[in-house]
């Protein structure tokens, strides 16, 4: 009954993995990387020495205005963290609800869009895409007019008396929107990406053998799936968590986020502190992506 | 046995008026047909002939238009998939990427939460002698060896039926050959109902016990593999398993169990028996290997129908020479004959008579296309291209 095979015969050419491209030898491919390096080099690399040497600068006098010069203080840091924790902690906290919620709305709509809607396929992504065609803070300012706390979403909001605080304009409700709003095809054009390669017999095969729809959900289709979950939720957590248009044109005072106050203090010439902060956020970011990517189990990402 | 079927026995698989449209296309056409317990049976048909919709119905993937599918006396139409029991290898085979070949034979057993995965998976890891791959992923392994993995995933869950969509179409002809033994000893040992789609009338033959052909949705005739091809029912059967050569000829007499019939101005006979029509236009089907062919006019005896004709190509294929012969009205015949001198006798040009037995002829219905079911290639590639984009 054993399946055997004549020893000796060779495996189907067809069948055999592909073999691995020959890797071509020469120097035109170090050539083709020099503008990409170059430009590297002089917008990101100096700007971020320069930007770090800033970071350790020591006031000349009291105040912003009398000037800095260059020094190691390292202080810049723990003054910096622990004077403005809670936006920090505001932001991380913002930033990953409205990852989780793009999430939540994005698979489903990736998943119909990549199975499910046959010819009009194109047209949803070019619908998801559509927005780009106007500036981000021109439709930012839009949903400030239509979350006004006389725009009628409010008024009907109230009159089912669903706001706590009686309005969503300033309020964590609408800065958390706004970022969803914002990040949401960020989310969706690679959960649609990797939603798209996946065979629909795998799933087909998942219902054969017993699975029903919710486990091949979880056993098939999300494991399927993780390059792009784990590439959406990265393009949407780390701009989201440094972002502050939203807060500052949707939000209030008490909604301020990390780079609001990056913002402010580079508008009020306190370099050192703007730059310390900027440096302190990107090192949190860092952490938070390696972790998070060595736990999601896809390292070739990186 | 299968956990689903109470009687702890192998059911019949009948499928009753099973009717299926795809926006206005009929693809399923009024089948109704009973395949019994432990059989092995072959949808054969062209690609586009509705075979794997039907197939994909019996697994519950696609919903008929009408009809019933039954288990035994169970009524599974409207079960989803994952409450059947039935199992499919997959065209392709749809192996679980993200999972190690051990998983995704323990794939099914794990869902129903049965009792000793470990052992039951690793004794059919055995069985397909893949158990030193256990812990591979698909992607590492050959063609051969994933069609077995798929050929195990489904059979460990010991299904009533086991469905196979094409499950050899993806391995070059040396290890096809060597599958379809493989796959037919499977069966046997397991006695599971197996049904096979194939597009591949060889194949059908070889494995099947029972071979359907199918065109155009509907099963055009079903029977023994021998049965269908010494006695095809359609132009469409005769030229789709193997060849055939189909005249136009009309009734004129009777002679006790034969029917005279004349065609182009010869007469010959068929038995009455192996003819579908008695009467009128008839159309006069002989198979290749049934004619002898020889030098000169015909030797015509009292069991032989013949004609003349000229040889207008000779392809050598080392057990046999095939040979095309020009008749006087035009039409070329296919002749095959076993090579038992050694060596080439009869070439191109050379007058030949072709003869054989009465009682090999068959009789098919007046109106029909004799090239119905004739492989155009240029058809079959086109319609492969867009079968798999």
């Amino acid at each position: 009954m054993a399946l055997t095979l004549t020893p000796g015969v060779p495996m189907a050419p067809g069948g055999e993995a592909p073999p691995e491209r020959v890797k071509r030898k020469g120097k035109t491919a170090y050539f083709l990387l020099i503008p990409g390096m170059a430009w590297l080099v002089f917008f990101f690399v100096i700007p971020l020495g320069s930007l770090f040497l800033t970071s350790l600068e020591r006031p000349l006098g009291s105040g912003p205005s009398a000037g800095y010069t260059s020094a190691l203080r390292w202080q810049n840091y723990t003054e910096a963290i622990s004077k403005y924790d809670t936006e920090f902690l505001r932001s991380f906290w913002y930033a990953g609800l409205a990852t989780i919620v793009c999430l939540i709305i994005s698979f489903p709509l990736a998943y119909f869009i990549a199975f499910r809607a046959g010819r009009w396929r194109n047209l949803l992504l070019v619908l998801i895409v559509a927005p780009f065609f106007c500036s981000f803070l021109i439709r930012t300012y839009a949903w400030k007019t239509i979350l006004a706390d006389d725009g009628f979403i409010t008024t009907f909001a109230n009159s089912l008396n669903l706001l706590p605080d009686d309005r969503i304009l300033a309020t964590p409700l609408a800065v958390v929107f706004g970022l969803v709003y914002n990040f949401l095809p960020f989310m969706v054009l690679p959960l649609y990406a990797s939603l798209e390669r996946i065979d629909p017999r795998l799933i087909e095969a998942a219902a054969d053998l017993y699975a029903r729809p919710w486990i091949g959900l979880q056993r098939v289709t999300i494991p399927l799936a993780m390059p792009g979950i784990v590439a959406g939720t990265l393009l949407t957590f780390i701009p989201a968590t440094g972002d502050f248009i939203n807060s500052q044109l949707l939000g209030s005072p008490r909604t301020r986020m990390i780079g609001n106050v990056i913002q402010t203090q580079f508008a009020r010439d306190a370099l050192p502190t703007a730059a310390a902060l900027s440096f302190s956020l990107m090192a949190v970011i860092l952490v938070v992506v390696f972790t998070y990517i060595r736990r999601a189990g896809t390292e070739e990402l990186l | 046995m299968a956990s689903s079927s109470s009687s702890g026995k192998v059911e019949d698989l009948r499928l009753v008026s099973l009717v299926k449209d795809y926006s206005g296309v009929r693809a399923v056409d009024d089948i109704s047909l009973t395949i019994p317990a432990g059989s092995f049976f072959a949808l054969l048909g062209p690609s586009g002939c509705g075979k794997t919709t039907t197939l994909r119905i019996v697994a519950g993937l696609e919903d008929p238009t009408s009809g019933r599918v039954f288990i035994g006396e169970q009524d599974v139409t409207i079960k989803p998939p994952y409450q059947r029991p039935v199992n499919t290898v997959f065209q392709n085979y749809a192996l679980f990427p993200h999972l190690t070949i051990y998983d995704n034979v323990a794939f099914g057993l794990k869902r129903r939460g049965e009792k000793d995965i470990e052992t039951k998976v690793s004794d059919m890891l055995d069985l397909v002698e893949l158990s030193d791959l256990a812990r591979r992923k698909p992607a590492q392994l050959s063609g051969g060896q994933q069609q077995r993995v798929a050929v195990a995933r489904a059979l460990i869950n010991q299904p009533d039926v086991l469905l196979l969509d094409e499950p050899l179409g993806a391995l070059d002809l040396k290890l096809r050959r060597q599958m379809q033994i493989e796959l037919k000893r499977i069966q046997v040992d397991v006695g599971t109902t197996f049904v096979h789609v194939t597009h591949d009338q060889e194949e059908a033959m070889t494995m099947a016990d029972t071979v359907a052909v199918m065109n155009a949705g509907r099963i055009e005739q079903m029977g023994a593999p021998e049965e269908i091809y010494e006695l095809p029912k359609t132009a469409f059967v005769a030229n789709f398993l193997g060849q055939a050569n189909l005249m136009e000829a009309e009734v004129v007499d009777r002679d006790g169990a034969q029917l005279v019939v004349q065609a182009y101005g010869n007469k010959w006979s068929v038995p009455t028996v192996r003819a579908v029509q008695n009467e009128g236009q008839i159309i006069v089907g002989i198979r290749p290997e049934k004619l002898r062919i020889a030098l000169g006019a015909s030797s015509d005896t009292e069991g032989t129908n013949s004609i003349v004709g000229t040889v207008t190509d000779a392809s050598f294929v080392g057990v046999s020479t095939q040979y095309l012969v020009r008749t006087p009205w035009g039409q070329e015949l296919i002749a095959f004959e076993q090579n038992l001198a050694g060596g080439d006798r009869i070439r191109v040009g050379d007058e030949v008579s072709l003869t054989w037995e009465k009682s090999h002829s068959f009789g098919l219905a007046g109106h029909e296309n004799v090239d119905a079911g004739v492989m155009d290639l240029s058809g079959a590639i086109a319609e492969a291209v867009t079968e798999s984009s």
